[in-house]
């Protein structure tokens, strides 16, 4: 079995060709209250952590979780433009995604589970077509979530769950200790749950020797999509994989629209889920300022740096593209985002901006000399 | 003890920089920045008065 394809296969495997492929839970060897020991213990030997974007230990989070009547919610939301990864997951191989919810439900003891998705998802047929198939320990409820870029943020998923508001809640209580509806609740990218099935199925031993991430790789290469790409492989390494560069590429967003700018391709990545590469025609600055009004008009307007903050930033960034000198706001405006929101959205925008900054530094003093330095670039 | 603010609930009054301008100051938006760290023994009754103080309770006391 190669392991590259064993996330991601070419075609849409339905319940016996996802048996086939990858065999079945082993739910003897688990079904114990031993076994749900056993299963979060195999989450920790493979080093199983969060593909959500947090990076965080899965088996701590499902420890924590561990109680009587809690919920289990699977995220595949994916509100990020240049991210496709859970999508793919879901089109193609929902059985993965809903051996892996099952193994959490079983592991932390849940009677629930949901399965999150944007509404209007194109997946949706995929996961209720695979849903009839399945006879399941712990029902799954499939749920509709507003087309919001914040919306799918471990806190909103709960509030909006118990409450039909789909913003933010802010830091406490985490939802292990009280989530949907007051109950203990596990919040889990899909991807990662994925990725806990294929430990159970392949061993934790195999799979971490094994071990490969979906990147969404967008922008200057020539077969844009999602590709497995082993854990730690280089910048250069992922954008070979989707086919090499289409020409140049000057720098790369790591981690999707809140994520990291960065020109050397050197550098390896490990749980990383979207890879946008700039060609070289392109204007960093620009890009980054459409991203950032992006960001700013998807906030849900609750905390004042988020409201009053990222339209401030996207606003300098667009002046600093037409020639104007913001620089001086920008580095009094950008630490004042960092963790004074309820949710890590402001957190983001401001390490997108921040590194822009830093890696298109000769394009700025190319825009303050007069006006543009390169193409305006289109954005996702 | 350290003070926090409910990012949601506050509404930028900036009653808190007022009382407390040691520990809190505004952001151009008039939101409060709060220092770091623990709030210093001689000021734990002033930051008391001004979390009080805040009309809709989003400036916090909190054991650290």
């Amino acid at each position: 079995m190669s392991t590259l394809t064993t996330l991601l296969p070419p075609h849409r495997l339905d319940l016996a060709g996802h048996r086939r492929h990858h065999g079945v839970v082993p739910w003897v060897a688990y079904h114990d209250d031993d076994g749900r020991d056993r299963l979060i213990d195999a989450a920790r030997a493979a080093d199983l952590r969060g593909r959500g974007g947090g990076g965080f230990p899965t088996a701590v989070k499902l420890r924590a979780a561990r109680a009587r009547r809690s919920i289990v919610v699977a995220n595949g939301c994916e509100g990020d433009p240049l991210s496709r990864k859970d999508a793919a997951l879901l089109a193609l191989s929902p059985h993965l995604v809903l051996d892996g919810l099952q193994l959490a439900a079983h592991a932390i003891g849940a009677t629930e589970a949901v399965l999150c998705v944007h509404a209007g998802s194109p997946v949706l047929g995929s996961v209720a077509a695979a849903l009839a198939e399945r006879e399941d320990r712990v029902p799954v409820r499939v749920a509709e979530i507003p087309r919001r870029y914040v919306a799918s943020e471990e806190s909103a998923l709960v509030h909006y769950l118990t409450s039909g508001d789909a913003r933010p809640l802010g830091k406490q209580p985490r939802p292990a200790e009280r989530g949907v509806r007051g109950r203990p609740t596990l919040v889990d990218n899909v991807d990662t749950l994925a990725q806990l099935a294929l430990v159970v199925l392949l061993g934790p031993n195999h799979y971490r020797a094994a071990r490969t991430d979906l990147v969404t790789v967008t922008g200057a290469v020539r077969a844009p999509g999602v590709v497995p790409v082993r854990a730690g492989a280089s910048l250069s390494e992922v954008l070979a994989a989707a086919g090499g560069e289409t020409e140049p590429v000057q720098a790369v967003l790591i981690g999707g629209y809140g994520g990291t700018w960065t020109a050397d391709l050197r550098g390896t990545l490990s749980g990383i889920a979207a890879v946008y590469a700039l060609p070289a025609s392109a204007c960093g600055l620009d890009y980054t300022a459409k991203v950032l009004a992006f960001l700013a008009a998807e906030s849900a307007r609750q905390c004042g740096p988020c409201m009053f903050g990222l339209p401030a930033i996207a606003a300098d960034f667009a002046e600093l593209v037409h020639g104007g000198n913001a620089t001086d706001r920008l580095a009094r405006r950008i630490p004042l985002l960092t963790g004074r929101g309820a949710c890590a959205h402001p957190d983001g925008a401001a390490r997108l901006a921040a590194s822009a900054l830093r890696t298109f530094e000769a394009d700025v003093c190319a825009h303050l000399a007069g006006g543009r330095c390169r193409v305006p670039a289109g954005v996702a | 003890m350290k003070l926090s603010v409910d990012p949601i609930g506050c509404r930028a009054h900036g009653l808190c920089a007022d009382l407390l301008p040691e520990r809190i100051r505004l952001d151009e938006w008039g939101y409060p920045v709060l220092a770091s760290g623990p709030v210093p023994p001689g000021l734990v009754a002033d930051a008391r008065r001004a979390a009080a103080a805040c009309p809709v309770l989003a400036l916090r006391m909190r054991k650290s």
